[in-house]
């Protein structure tokens, strides 16, 4: 029998909030992170506004001195939200030469280290300073560099490693983790997502088309999930982290639990049935949220809430009906939905880290966020406008699922049910 | 610059990568910086580019793989400086 797997940290550092206390005041008031960044107009990007975490600066100083020396954006908004999440599920760091054996981490990255690359790694290499380079460049390229930073400043013993599925990967990584604690492979995993916020990460998008260029007068109305003038999504950065831990391990100590994790699944499209590289197969998302809820044995009538994968591109319209065909819930008898990327737009690896940290918080203290920029809600969808919040509403959940979906037509959903004893 | 320009600003350099703080109060020439003040042995590298930079000199790595002591980078500097 699978051990049951509960909620007992959380960490965030995210545009509108540097930790979980800032963030439900942030989601609670519907604060936006979003702002126009002149170094975007001066590189010539289409899309001018971004969201990037600051005010860090005390943040900054829990990571010790020599650490810092090689730790880049990504690795430092990882480090900082773990090292709440850890705090925040009442743990410390192993002292000692012996680490935490029974605790491990899976911290992810869509683009990662890229701002270390281009600023540091290729100069270098194009006028050939190979020796510039120092000691301090591989572990902050390297893929599995916010979790072994993690590991290193709070002594983990157990499997620590990164996953990358594109925007998909904070998801995918809170199942991954889950999944370990409930095969007894370790007792409690820190699970999350972080991204940076270089331009080199972002230019590609950019070229794509696929952000948001018609607001940059207006940042805060630039990311419109679910808008019939949505244009694309608002680039982002920050972290996500949470402290998963196997329930007895959990109830023996007397933690504090947010939320079990009732049900989970992973897929991919396959490229198939209208998937592609870049749009998922609509019938690959269904069969993951079918699947998650099979998995946590529920009835889809029992789900108060869904945070939205729900970017403010064309596919929008696209998840809600997806949403809609997997749950069996037609317009009427829908869920709550919101979109978290409307306030602090789209932080790639990050985001479905970041937005299981505010879907807990929602279940938690009992709140849905106002889900912004949506007044012209997209014609399509018409029929769900009512289930979206205009405003913060104060709702006791019970059931909330999150779902991401990514670049190769993969897909995460989850489902966490509000601890009550 | 002086003797103690030299022995300041290695200090500076090294300390800036210790694991242990605390080691750095007592920090003295035979200060071993690796042992004493726990640095990464991979961190030497970034250590003799500050070295590089900041007394503007150039470090062969032979003489870089000399350098076991505060001492040790004091002598190698002062060396390469005259």
């Amino acid at each position: 029998m699978l051990r049951r797997v509960v909620i007992t940290g959380l960490g965030v550092v995210a545009p509108n909030a540097n930790n979980t206390g800032e963030f439900v005041t942030a989601l609670r008031e519907g604060r936006s992170g979003l702002r126009f960044i002149p170094e975007l107009e001066e590189l010539g990007f289409a899309c001018q506004v971004a969201a990037i975490p600051k005010g860090l600066e005390s943040a900054l100083q829990m990571i010790p001195g020599n650490l810092r020396l090689a730790t880049n954006e990504c690795m430092t908004y990882a480090a900082i939200a773990a090292m709440e999440a850890f705090q925040d599920a009442g743990l410390s760091p192993a002292l000692g030469e012996r680490p935490h054996e029974d605790t491990g981490a899976i911290i992810g990255t869509g683009i990662g280290g890229i701002d270390t690359f281009a600023n540091r790694v290729y100069p270098n290499v194009q006028e050939h300073k190979i020796k510039r380079l120092g000691s301090t460049v591989v572990e902050q390229i390297m893929g599995s560099g916010s979790a072994a930073r993690i590991a290193g400043i709070l002594g983990l013993g157990n499997q620590v490693f990164s996953n990358s599925s594109a925007c998909n990967t904070g998801t995918e990584a809170l199942i991954m983790g889950m999944q370990r604690i409930q095969l007894g492979l370790a007792d409690r995993m820190l699970v999350g997502g972080t991204e940076g916020s270089d331009p080199h990460t972002w230019a590609g998008f950019d070229s794509m088309k696929v952000l948001s260029r018609k607001f940059n007068h207006d940042p805060e109305a630039a990311s419109r999930p679910m808008s019939e003038s949505a244009g694309g999504f608002i680039p982002a950065a920050g972290a996500g982290v949470l402290v998963l831990e196997e329930l007895e391990t959990a109830l023996k100590r007397s933690a504090r639990i947010y939320a079990e994790v009732i049900g989970s699944a992973i897929n991919c499209g396959g490229m198939k049935a209208g998937g592609t590289m870049t749009m998922p197969s609509p019938q690959g998302v269904q069969r993951c949220i079918r699947q998650a809820v099979l998995d946590a044995k529920i009835d889809p009538h029992a789900i108060d809430y869904i945070n939205g994968h729900l970017t403010a591109t064309i596919a929008d319209p696209m998840e809600l009906n997806n949403w809609s065909s997997a749950l069996g819930r037609e317009a009427g008898d829908f869920p709550w939905i919101n979109s978290t990327k409307s306030l602090i737009g789209h932080s790639l690896g990050a985001a479905g880290a970041i937005e299981a940290v505010a879907t807990i918080l929602q279940l938690h203290y009992g709140f849905i966020h106002t889900s912004r920029n949506c007044e012209d809600f997209h014609p399509e969808i018409a029929n769900f406008a009512q289930h979206v919040p205009s405003s913060t509403r104060d709702v006791p959940l019970t059931i909330a699922a999150k779902a991401s979906f990514g670049f190769g037509d993969v897909n995460s959903c989850v489902i966490f049910r509000k601890w009550s004893v | 610059m002086n003797q103690e320009d030299i022995y300041n600003n290695v200090v500076r350099i090294v300390s800036k990568h210790a694991k242990d703080p605390d080691a750095l109060s007592s920090i003295h020439p035979e200060t071993h910086i690796l042992n004493d003040l726990k640095v990464n042995s991979a961190r030497l590298v970034d250590i003799v580019l500050d070295f590089e930079d900041t007394f503007d000199l150039e470090i062969s790595d032979d003489d870089a793989d000399r350098i076991a002591t505060i001492g040790d980078a004091v002598q190698l500097v002062k060396a390469l400086k005259n």
